[in-house]
């Protein structure tokens, strides 16, 4: 069981996160102008990468310093001719999983990527399993002559036997 | 009866789900770095800027590689326990120096040059050693920070056990408390050690 989170534990979180955040003034490395294609690919890949300091923006959108040195790293292994997927080993190999936007496959992944599924399969089963049971539950034998007259009797309030 | 219990044990299952949940950090990621070799290097030494370093240098010994600056808040928060690490002469510290001049934020890098912010660095780390005490056996200076990319800093301060083969077997991320260093990286270093 950790700590709960204390005071100290939250202005240390917020002082790191100002203090990893605050330089946006970094430079960024100069782009390649004449390289559309490669400008593209730099997007596609970064898009695809979580910025460690920010958790919740992608490296392509983070204005944090690590996400601008990340990125001029990304840079150079294109000029430098490497491949999409060699690229991202140099990540992961890095940071983890954790930086994939898309976690591959393996078996430690296996809830995250069919929990979903499961959780919808067993929703719809349950669905299924209560109206069927329902339906059983449910009379729809026409009423006999004389349950209809008991019945409108009671409905107009005279009469009936009372139990 | 039955009818109430089912919804009541799902409210049940989620709310021990979201309570669990609150209690995990998620900045501490997983480091694929653990149980892998330290990533070589070769930096040069702060206040003996001609000389490298490597970690290799370190074959044989159990070490810790902490990483900081002195832009860097949280470090000054830990440094007094690395200070007294270091004064009960049980583990060597060795200090990464990250981004000194250009992680700052306080200074247009394009006005800077390659010399001036080398100099500025050993200027800012040396004055900040000696105001808060130095700890490290020795500091490397990665001014560009490529080395930390190698080691998947994105926090400062880091720090890392690193064995006697050269491999890391733990690492931390943020300040080390007393509790940690008691708890953990002790009895960690005990054990490798022997």
């Amino acid at each position: 069981m950790t700590a709960p989170i204390s005071a100290r534990h939250l202005a240390c979180g917020l002082l790191s996160s100002l203090v990893l955040t605050f330089p946006v003034f970094a430079r960024e490395a100069a782009p390649l102008a004449q390289d559309e294609a490669a400008e593209k690919r730099l997007n596609a890949i970064s898009s695809e990468l979580r910025c460690l300091v920010c958790q919740n923006e992608s490296l392509a959108g983070s204005n944090a310093e690590l996400a601008h040195d990340l990125r001029r790293e990304i840079r150079g292994m294109i000029q430098a001719g490497k491949s999409d997927g060699e690229i991202m080993d140099f990540m992961v190999s890095r940071y983890g999983d954790f930086v994939r936007y898309r976690p591959p496959l393996k078996d430690t992944t296996l809830l995250l990527w069919f929990g979903p599924g499961l959780l919808f399969a067993a929703g719809v089963g349950g669905l299924f399993v209560f109206l069927r049971g329902r339906s059983r539950r449910i009379d729809d034998q026409p009423l006999s002559e004389a349950e209809r007259q008991k019945a409108e009797r009671l409905l107009r309030g005279d009469g009936g036997q009372r139990s | 009866m039955n009818r109430f219990i089912w919804p009541l044990v799902g409210f049940v299952v989620l709310v021990a789900l979201l309570a669990v949940g609150l209690q995990l950090n998620p900045r501490e990621v997983p480091s694929p770095l653990v149980g892998k070799p330290a990533p070589a290097f070769a930096l040069p030494k702060l206040g003996a800027m001609e000389q490298t370093f490597s970690p290799k240098d370190m074959q044989g010994k159990v070490w810790l590689l902490n990483v900081w600056a002195s832009w860097c808040v949280s470090c000054r928060q830990e440094h007094p326990i690395l200070v007294e690490i270091a004064r009960n002469k049980a583990i060597t510290l060795v200090g990464l120096n990250y981004k000194e001049v250009r992680g700052d934020g306080g200074f247009d890098m394009d006005k800077i040059s390659a010399e001036t912010e080398k100099s500025m660095a050993i200027e800012r780390a040396g004055t900040w050693l000696k105001r808060h005490g130095d700890p490290y056996a020795l500091s490397v200076l990665d001014l560009d920070g490529r080395v930390g990319i190698d080691y998947g800093v994105y926090g400062v301060p880091e720090t890392y056990v690193i064995d006697k083969a050269g491999v890391i077997r733990w690492k931390h991320i943020g300040p080390i408390t007393p509790d940690i260093f008691s708890a953990k990286i002790m009895p960690l270093v005990a054990e490798l050690s022997k």
